[in-house]
């Protein structure tokens, strides 16, 4: 074990690539080359470091690693951080999609500055939000994120980024306030904001009604579930390349991290109760946002649609309660980390040669492009989920832990195999193939060395985890097993107790 | 060795894919071709050693089949499925047609791809379709099978779109691997209902388990239903998608956008052919699901006959090759649906060496006549390309059913099974398939006459050009000719006799004490024997007469039973019914829930109209401010006092 406080380490080193940009006076090409290099050199060796948390990182314990603890305001809250099977991954995720979202940022010239400090403390604040084992500290990391995000669209985004970032500010604040309430309520029922006590802690039913509702608005705004999807296409839309990546690769994951890491094991009647709601939910987010994906005309919009229908398999698998579905879900939010960031990555390519994401713009790329043709392939099939890619595992899972809690839930999202078929296949059609008959883009080039290194190790993990998913599920298996009975305890002793108040 | 049979195209592939620019076209068709072929020859060597050497074998190993390990996949809870590989007579009777047909082809396609520019491009391709096919038939648990499932989908979307210029080569692809994921959603479930039922989806735990869940009932979509039917069903969906049968055949015809090659390969000998192995490979489930079976008949037979009366008409001679499989895979089904698995094979088997002959064929036609694939611009070709015109007769004698080539032993045995099978739905696939070997002698007959004899109806220009094909493609066409003469005649005992089905597929295909239909089959009425070389000949007539004799007679028939004309060769309508019930609507909800839903009810209510509100609140709060400090002060002390009457009653002092 590593006695040093790694966690913390790893939050807050991107910090110091802050402090260094900081330094960093002037605006022209030699400065500008200089804040580059800092932001890609800092998130590359959080990277690096983060790896030694899954170096030292034990499968087969269920419960929190590498625990760090202090006091901190006055003893109200106690710092404190931890890792366990669920979160570990995104930590490793989001260090890992850094790097290739500062490369990704070359077009990005006014206000270099602000943009890479805005993205490195957007990492600060995305490790946290998985690392946090205190309840405050989490949602601390949590709001905080917003906050660059809204700069980061806002600021460097296209035309209607104004209108887009206030609609994802407000729409992920409003769910955030009544999150905010149901803390300060556990808080006082339980005395404590330390995560694992409050894992420990059994909350009142009735109360555990309402918290499952309240985290319900935050973490179904985050995911997001369908009807409260609206914010991403238009987020997506108007975030710079780098932004969509994050939105896309960590953001997201945070509601589905945070159903795992408090509704379920702390409210486990009230997700049953509600499972149903989000079955419904899950089922029409992948049916209809699929349908509406493919008459998209905007390529970022027609991807962004798409992750809300691949969210919908998340929850619907965190929500068969069983392990197939949870192992599954945690599966396809990594993937889809992987997978959706490399799709907008891909738009990135060809939107910083063309200026547009109008899917009419394009057509026979694939005649001037054959190497971007070939990656673009790849991840198209990838978010298909044709087996032999990371997209297939995390689909399939969920669909057979669905299966097995309601077989009606997982026929209907299973159309949702044929639905990915079709809109993805036909914006590849449009864009790639055809004849190349527009005229300027005739002089268009092929992905160069920069681009090729940023996706070239998102194609191996894709076709890697695809193959040979064990690495990921190993690590989540023993912290699921650990929640599916534990939620199955509860569920009994909760029967057991009604049993007894009837008779 | 099973290792390298399946591994050595993937490698072809890499090397193919990563380093073909690199290479030249030349090196990679060399490393691909002599790859695959490698792969053949193990691949015969593996086929005659289990089927016929099995004695020596057994006393080694006992067991019924071979699993060879490679990799640990997916595991989830009591969820595990390996990489690894099975090895039994059925794989091996599909390793043999999977890899010669396709060493076959990739040597044909060096002579025909020559004048394209991508052809390293479309070599890799053909080794990954391998590669998939190859994953598929020696899949030892259902998940890898779908891996190899759908790998054949996307090495075929590819193959289809591979001339990607075309619009319609695209819109094919698109197709065809739309149309099959409709089928692989029947495919998942029924992998999750072999889940829910036997807690694994790995084909030695399902099979021994098979028969103490033969009365088993779990709940679907809210009813109580028979488990093994219902897996059965939703299995053979995958199967009815893959396999082009009725209702889900459309993508195949569409198919014939691809390079000729790619149809001999893919849409002929082996990827549309998986259904039918699938079915003969769940044939221990199937066994115990009656009704499922004969489900499978009736889907058979009704594609044998309806492909049949399409190809009657049709003027593309790929599309008319192309109807045709469509409508043999269904005698293939009928054959499984009466229980006759190994009957099912044995028509698989030779019908990947007619089907394949017959579409290389047509393409040294094609590549003859400049392109050209219309029937109706060819005619009096024997002449100029003796050799080619040779082979299509070997292969139509050998589809329609001649006496002693393949397909009059495969072709009958299903026809005489489906009779021995008994009454119900099993004599509804009798006479339909009866009926529809009558149709197949005259739609391939047809063939021949249109294209080979006649006046020649294309221009002088092309005529001038037209050349025997070279002998890389040649060669391949005498090799299958060989195949579709006497494969029916030299394996006919093991694959439709009772001893020696036990003596070659052993436990690889299961049937039940009380299936005796390979020995029923061989008990039917002298009539029933006759009546498919009757109906042979009662085509062969029938298109001699209209296309030799009297060549006008075509375009009168079709005038004067227009409707039914036009029915058939819109193949029943099929396309414009599912683009009016399926594709419109898609998109006119999508529309509708895009601009409606997100736009106006979500939007408009959600964030959008609440921030109206906002707009509307603060325009009043505005009107609020009075510029005087008091009165603020005066709201900040009600708000305190209001904060701490809350905090003083909520906490109970």
């Amino acid at each position: 074990m590593i006695d040093w406080p790694i966690l913390s380490i790893v939050t807050f080193l991107p910090l110091v690539g802050v402090a260094l940009i900081l330094l960093i006076r002037g605006d022209d090409d030699i400065a500008q080359r200089n804040i580059r290099n800092i932001a890609l050199f800092t998130t590359i060796v959080t990277f690096i470091v983060s790896l030694f948390i899954w170096g030292s990182f034990d499968n087969s314990n269920p419960g929190f690693q590498m625990v760090e603890e202090s006091q901190w305001l006055g003893g109200l809250v106690t710092y404190k951080m931890g890792v366990d099977g669920i979160s570990m991954l995104f930590v490793i995720l989001t260090t890992f999609l850094m790097p290739a979202c500062i490369l990704a940022s070359a077009a990005i010239t006014t206000r270099l500055k602000e943009y890479m400090i805005a993205f490195l403390v957007l990492e600060t604040l995305m490790i946290g939000v998985f690392c946090a084992l205190d309840i405050v500290v989490f949602y601390i990391f949590f709001e905080g994120g917003l906050i660059p995000m809204f700069i980061i669209i806002g600021v460097w985004g296209g035309k209607r980024r104004i209108y887009a970032s206030f609609k994802f500010f407000l729409y992920t604040l409003l769910g955030s306030v009544l999150m905010l309430l149901a803390i300060m309520a556990m808080y006082w029922n339980a005395g404590t904001t330390d995560i694992e006590a409050l894992l420990a802690h059994d909350f009142p039913a009735n109360m555990e009604f309402w918290l499952w509702l309240a985290f319900f608005a935050s973490f179904a705004v985050k995911m997001p579930m369908w009807p409260f999807h609206t914010w991403l296409p238009d987020a997506h839309v108007e975030a710079p390349t780098a932004g969509s990546v994050i939105l896309a690769g960590i953001l997201l994951k945070m509601g589905g991290y945070g159903f795992l890491r408090f509704s379920l094991p702390m409210f486990p009647e009230a997700s049953e109760l509600f499972a149903p709601l989000v079955f419904v939910m899950s089922v029409v987010a992948i049916i209809y946002t699929s349908l509406v994906a493919m008459v998209q005309e905007d390529i970022k919009k027609l991807i962004a649609y798409s992750s809300v229908a691949h969210m919908g398999f998340v929850t619907m698998g965190i929500f068969a309660l069983n392990e197939q579905g949870i192992q599954g879900a945690l599966f396809q939010m990594i993937s889809h980390g992987i997978v959706s960031g490399a799709l907008f990555l891909c738009v990135g390519v060809v939107y910083d040669r063309m200026h547009t994401r109008e899917i009419k713009a394009y057509g026979g790329l694939v005649h001037r492009m054959p190497l971007y043709a070939a990656i673009f392939m790849i991840f198209t099939m990838a978010n298909v989920g044709l087996p032999g890619t990371s997209g297939f595992v995390g689909e399939f899972l969920t669909l057979m832990g669905a299966f097995q809690a309601n077989t009606w839930v997982a026929l209907l999202a299973t159309t949702g195999v044929i639905l990915s078929a079709c809109y993805a296949l036909w914006l590849y059609r449009q864009v790639i193939f055809g004849p190349l008959e527009k005229e300027n883009l005739k002089t268009i080039t092929d992905v160069n060395a920069r681009e090729l290194i940023v996706l070239a190790p998102l194609v191996l993990l894709t076709i890697f985890f695809g193959v040979y998913p064990s690495p990921i599920n190993d690590v989540t298996a023993a912290s699921v097993t650990n929640m599916v009975t534990g939620v199955e305890q509860a569920l009994q002793a909760a029967d057991a107790l009604n049993m007894a108040a009837t008779r | 060795m099973m290792s390298a049979i399946v591994f050595l195209p993937l490698i072809g592939f890499l090397i193919a894919g990563l380093f073909g620019r690199l290479l030249g076209h030349r090196p990679v068709e060399i490393i691909t071709t002599s790859f695959v072929a490698l792969g053949a020859v193990l691949s015969w060597i593996v086929f005659i050693d289990v089927g016929f050497n099995f004695e020596e074998a057994a006393h080694g190993s006992g067991h019924a089949y071979e699993r060879v390990q490679v990799l640990h996949w997916i595991s989830s809870g009591d969820f595990t499925v390996d990489w690894a590989f099975r090895l039994d007579t059925l794989t091996a009777v599909m390793l043999v047609v999977v890899n010669s047909v396709s060493a076959l082809v990739h040597l044909y396609s060096i002579g025909y791809m020559s004048h394209d520019e991508h052809r390293a491009r479309f070599f890799a391709y053909l080794s990954l379709f391998t590669f998939a096919m190859l994953m598929l038939v020696t899949a030892d648990n259902l998940l890898q099978m779908f891996f190899g499932w759908e790998g054949v989908g996307l090495a075929s979307y590819l193959l289809i779109g591979f001339w990607y210029k075309k619009a319609s080569a695209n819109a094919a692809a698109m197709k065809a691997f739309i149309v099959n994921r409709v089928g692989d959603f029947g495919y998942l479930l029924g992998i999750f209902g072999v889940f829910v039922l036997f807690d694994s989806a790995e084909f030695s735990v399902i099979f021994d388990a098979a028969g103490d869940y033969a009365d088993t009932t779990f709940m679907f979509l809210g009813m109580e239903v028979h488990a093994l039917t219902t897996i059965c069903l939703l299995l053979f969906m995958g199967a009815m998608g893959k396999s082009a049968q009725f209702l889900l055949h459309t993508w195949l015809p569409d198919a014939m956008e691809g390079p000729t090659p790619v149809s001999a390969l893919i849409h002929a000998a082996t990827m549309v052919t998986a259904g039918v192995f699938l079915v003969a490979r769940m044939s221990p489930l199937f066994e115990y699901a009656p009704n499922a079976l004969a489900f499978v008949t009736f889907i058979g037979g009704t594609t044998a006959i309806f492909a049949a009366t399409v190809g009657l008409v049709q003027n593309d001679i790929k599309r008319v090759i192309a109807y045709s499989t469509c409508s043999q895979l269904g005698y293939m089904f009928v054959a499984l649906g009466v229980g006759a698995y190994s009957v099912g094979i044995f028509h698989l088997f030779t019908h990947a060496f007619f089907k394949a002959l017959l579409f290389l064929g047509a393409g040294s036609v094609i590549h003859a006549v400049s392109n050209e694939q219309d029937m109706r611009r060819m005619g009096g070709l024997w002449k100029h390309i003796p050799f080619t015109y040779a082979m299509m007769i070997i292969g139509t004698i050998a589809l329609t059913g001649f006496p002693y080539t393949a397909g009059y032993f495969s072709k009958d045995a299903v026809i005489e099974a489906a009779f021995a099978a008994g009454d119900g739905i099993a004599r509804y696939a009798f006479w339909l398939t009866v009926f529809a070997a009558a149709l197949t002698s005259f739609y391939s007959w047809r063939l021949i006459f249109m294209t080979f004899h006649g006046a020649p109806r294309a221009s002088a220009d092309v005529m001038s050009h037209v050349h025997e094909s070279p002998k890389v493609m040649t060669i391949p066409l005498a090799l299958l000719a060989v195949g579709a003469l006497l494969s029916g005649i030299v394996f006919e005992h093991s694959f439709a006799y009772e001893d020696g089905f036990h003596h070659f597929f052993r436990q690889s295909i299961f049937m039940l004490e009380s299936n005796d239909i390979l020995h029923a089959l061989h008990e039917v009425p002298q009539w029933v024997v006759r009546s498919p070389l009757v109906m042979m000949i009662l085509g062969f007539v029938l298109a001699y007469w209209m296309y030799i004799r009297a060549p006008h007679m075509p375009a009168q028939l079709a005038e004067r039973h227009d409707i039914l004309y036009r029915f058939l060769l819109n193949k029943w309508y099929f396309d414009e019914l599912y683009d009016l019930i399926f594709v419109r609507p898609a998109q006119w909800i999508g529309r509708l829930f895009w601009k409606g839903g997100d736009g106006k009810v979500i939007d408009g209510i959600g964030p959008d109209g609440v921030a109206a509100r906002v707009v509307d609140i603060t325009s009043r709060v505005v009107k609020l401010q009075t510029g005087f400090v008091y009165h603020y002060a005066f709201a900040m002390l009600i708000g305190v006092a209001a904060l701490i009457t809350y905090f003083v009653f909520a906490s109970g002092v």
